[in-house]
């Protein structure tokens, strides 16, 4: 480059800065490694918090039977004769995970549909911030609503529900769930392109026929996944069942009575009386372990059905 | 080889047009047809008939509303939501843009072959089976041989024939657009339309769509949409040259291309503009 006649050294300048050139290698190559320190820190301590669930858990086994704990149906964590079975704790946590998605799925489903297919562009504009604010309520809040409101609303017509009970909190739950599952499977819907929807359209089909043979099958991996986030999030789910359905360590399939689920079983054990080093204080390592294990299986299975049903476009 | 033949059966064509113009079935009658998008108007004063068993190309530089009036003809046009039109567009003589007329029935009397290729996220049996299955054939006897024939029908039969449960998007661009050919073929329709069907293909994909055209007017009526006006002129019967969404020329393809009497058609298929 000829020199301009303003007097700028562009060249020269760069030049002089190349000499300091030295700190912006090492600056290039350290970046990574703090980066690489960083994110490995959530690394380590899942790894953690993975290792002392397992030794805590080796250490309960090897007091209290492995086959005593998976097929108890007595769980009586207190007192002399102290017996664990996990039983009622896994049927209260089952049971009230499959009434919330029983509430969730068809509501957040149908909800997603009418966002994505039939509402307009400025209706979904304004509902889709409000399905997602009702994402952010805190739980205990709900859980308060479910052990008020929904309860004493049901015992209106259901003469033999217990005052606490799984069943009010698990349709309290899967109200919680409904914006999860609604919004995920809108987005899932959503990125179906438009050409589609003009194929089906164009061969004579009706709305409802593309949205359900269109868009949905296409959509389906992405539906299957706000599903299982649903159920992990209904497993998982503490303050509500904590509060609403009490802590008996009934082992029963009647959701009108009242159950523990293992999440509202290691609130209430944490609340005192575990002193380290007891058996009851091992059994919640043992129970958190099983929840683990339990949203584990769910996530696999969800990635493996989502993977099997994916139409890819 | 193939391209002379064509061009020679053309030729005769033509000559056999000037004859038998008065018998010829009138498929589509568009008869004052104007519309907006809003307040813009896409399409003025469109009168254009459209005949049986015929190629009808339409043809004109981007946004002079050639793709607007395709879309027209099955209503696909109303999926936009500020679209407003008036007068009337007859299809076998009753007027589709009437209240009362459902648009379902009419596509599945009027295919349409998009500009991009939109097989759906299915096998390749799958794409083809819908169409029949969603107006009530479950048969899977009868299901088969729909697929066979629309497959055949759209001469990518020996290419997909041991594969049809493969997903359709593995297949290539050109086998994608055979294949919605086969897709709308399949519930026997009376008219496709094609809008730039072949924009998105290699040439050697083009010819073979092309060649398909002319096998399928036999039994269907085709309008075909293209920004090609090679294409216009190697496979159509009659051209329409539109212009700012009017018609400025509606003939015989072979004296529009060898002989325009506007002369704004002669300086875009002179290529002076567009």
């Amino acid at each position: 480059m000829p020199e301009s006649g303003t007097g700028l050294d562009v060249r020269g300048m760069i030049a002089k800065k190349r000499k300091s050139a030295s700190i912006r290698t090492v600056v290039e190559k350290l970046v990574p490694r703090i980066l690489f320190g960083i994110a490995a820190i959530s690394v380590l301590t899942t790894i953690g918090i993975l290792l002392t669930l397992l030794t805590e858990t080796v250490i309960f086994f090897e007091r209290v039977p492995f086959l005593d704990f998976f097929t108890g149906t007595k769980l009586k964590p207190l007192g002399e004769e102290a017996v664990f079975g996990v039983l009622p704790l896994l049927t209260g946590t089952l049971l009230s995970s499959a009434i919330a998605m029983v509430v969730a799925i068809p509501i957040g489903l149908m909800t997603a549909i009418f966002l994505s297919e039939y509402a307009s562009e400025k209706l979904r504009r304004t509902l889709k911030p409000l399905l997602e604010i009702l994402a952010g309520i805190p739980t205990i809040v709900y859980g308060f609503f479910a052990f008020t409101f929904v309860t004493p609303l049901l015992r209106s017509f259901i003469p033999g529900l217990e005052p606490t009970n799984i069943l009010s909190p698990g349709i309290v739950m899967g109200i919680m769930i409904i914006p999860m599952v609604a919004s995920l499977s809108e987005d899932a819907m959503s990125a179906v392109p438009n050409a589609m929807r003009e194929g089906a359209l164009a061969l004579g089909a009706t709305k409802l026929e593309v949205t359900l043979k269109v868009v949905v099958p296409a959509a389906i991996s992405g539906i299957i996944a706000s599903f299982v986030l649903g159920i992990s999030r209904a497993i998982g789910e503490t303050m509500i069942v904590a509060i609403a359905s009490g802590s008996s360590k009934n082992f029963t399939f009647d959701v009108t009575q009242s159950m523990q689920t293992m999440t509202a079983y290691i609130v209430e054990v944490t609340g005192g009386e575990a002193a380290a080093g007891t058996t009851l204080y091992y059994s919640l390592y043992a129970v958190a372990m099983t929840l683990f294990v339990f949203t584990l299986v769910m996530n696999l299975v969800a990635q493996y059905i989502s993977r099997k049903f994916r139409e890819e476009y | 080889m193939a391209v002379l033949t064509m061009t020679e059966t053309k030729g005769k064509l033509a000559e056999e047009q000037e004859f038998s113009q008065a018998e010829k079935k009138i498929v589509y009658g568009t008869k004052d047809l104007n519309l907006w998008y809003g307040g813009d108007q896409a399409l003025k004063n469109i009168n254009l008939d459209i005949y049986e068993n015929e190629v009808t190309a339409i043809i004109g530089p981007s946004g002079c509303g050639k793709s607007t009036y395709i879309k027209t003809l099955n209503r696909m046009v109303e999926l936009i939501p500020v679209v407003r039109v008036s007068g009337e567009i007859l299809y076998r003589e009753r007027n589709i843009l009437d209240r009362s007329y459902k648009v379902e029935d009419l596509r599945t009397n009027v295919g349409m072959v998009f500009q991009k290729p939109n097989p759906f996220p299915k096998s390749i049996y799958e794409n083809v089976a819908y169409g029949p299955k969603i107006h009530g054939i479950r048969d899977k006897k009868i299901l088969n041989e729909i697929v066979e024939k629309s497959l055949r029908g759209a001469a990518i039969w020996d290419e997909v024939k041991d594969r049809l449960n493969e997903n359709a998007y593995g297949l290539s661009g050109g086998q994608q657009q055979r294949l919605c050919i086969a897709r709308a073929l399949a519930i026997e329709p009376d008219v496709i339309l094609m809008d730039e069907p072949t924009s998105a293909l290699d040439p050697i994909s083009t010819l073979k769509v092309e060649e398909l055209v002319q096998e399928l007017k036999k039994d269907i009526s085709i309008i075909i949409v293209t920004h090609n006006m090679q294409q216009a002129a190697r496979i159509s019967d009659r051209t329409a040259f539109f212009l700012n969404g009017e018609v400025v020329e509606y003939t015989n393809t072979n004296s529009i291309f060898s002989n325009p009497s506007d002369k704004r058609t002669e300086d875009y298929i002179t290529g002076r503009f567009g």
